[in-house]
């Protein structure tokens, strides 16, 4: 799993069953400073209700990601998983 | 999964024989700063040429087919609608057009 931010959403009437009831979020991932790493962001099933701005744990592989959605076996291979609160750094790099 | 956009489509008369009957798409993912490198990805859910999509990809590309068993390491899996995202989309293309020099 990596941080990300939800910089947006995206509406798809026309989508794969398993993908319904879901919303699809636009999620940025972060730099560990809290800075958007580089490259587009990821489309996130939300298995947390996590809104614009939330920063998010995000889960980039399937079997996590269908999990936390609730459905297995389907064609999804990215979800957030957590609303982060707080991320403590005690031994930086 | 990712967002891109539909470019082209691609024929192979002679591949596995499991990919039969399924219409291959090459799409270009896109980011803020403009399209990323094309890839290929079976269509799943019926997307056309220039239509803006998004796609999944590894094993669970194939699921789209659950229990059939589809070589593909990426699926189209949904079509963005045309007016509810179109003020990003159009930052987005704009963000690409700004690295080509013109």
């Amino acid at each position: 799993m990596i941080l990300g931010r939800v910089v947006g959403e995206c509406v798809a009437s026309q989508k794969d069953p398993s993908h319904e009831g879901r919303k699809l979020l636009m999620v940025q991932p972060l730099t560990l400073d809290g800075g958007d790493q580089p490259g587009p962001p990821v489309l996130a099933l939300d298995a947390v209700d996590a809104g614009i701005g939330d920063r998010v744990l995000l889960a980039l592989e399937g079997f996590s990601a269908m999990t936390a959605v609730g459905r297995p076996n389907s064609p999804i291979d990215a979800a957030a998983i957590g609303v982060i609160d707080t991320v403590d750094i005690t031994d930086p790099a | 999964m990712r967002i891109a956009r539909v470019i082209g489509n691609v024929v192979a008369t002679v591949k596995d024989p499991q990919l039969e009957g399924f219409k291959l798409l090459l799409i270009e993912p896109m980011g803020p700063r403009g399209p990323q490198k094309p890839l290929l990805a079976l269509d799943g859910i019926g997307a056309g040429p220039g239509e803006w999509v998004y796609f999944c990809r590894g094993k669970e590309a194939s699921f789209v087919w659950r229990p059939r068993e589809v070589p593909t390491d990426a699926a189209i899996v949904g079509i963005l609608d045309p007016a509810a995202n179109q003020a990003w989309q159009s930052r987005w293309q704009a963000g690409g057009n700004k690295g080509k020099t013109v």
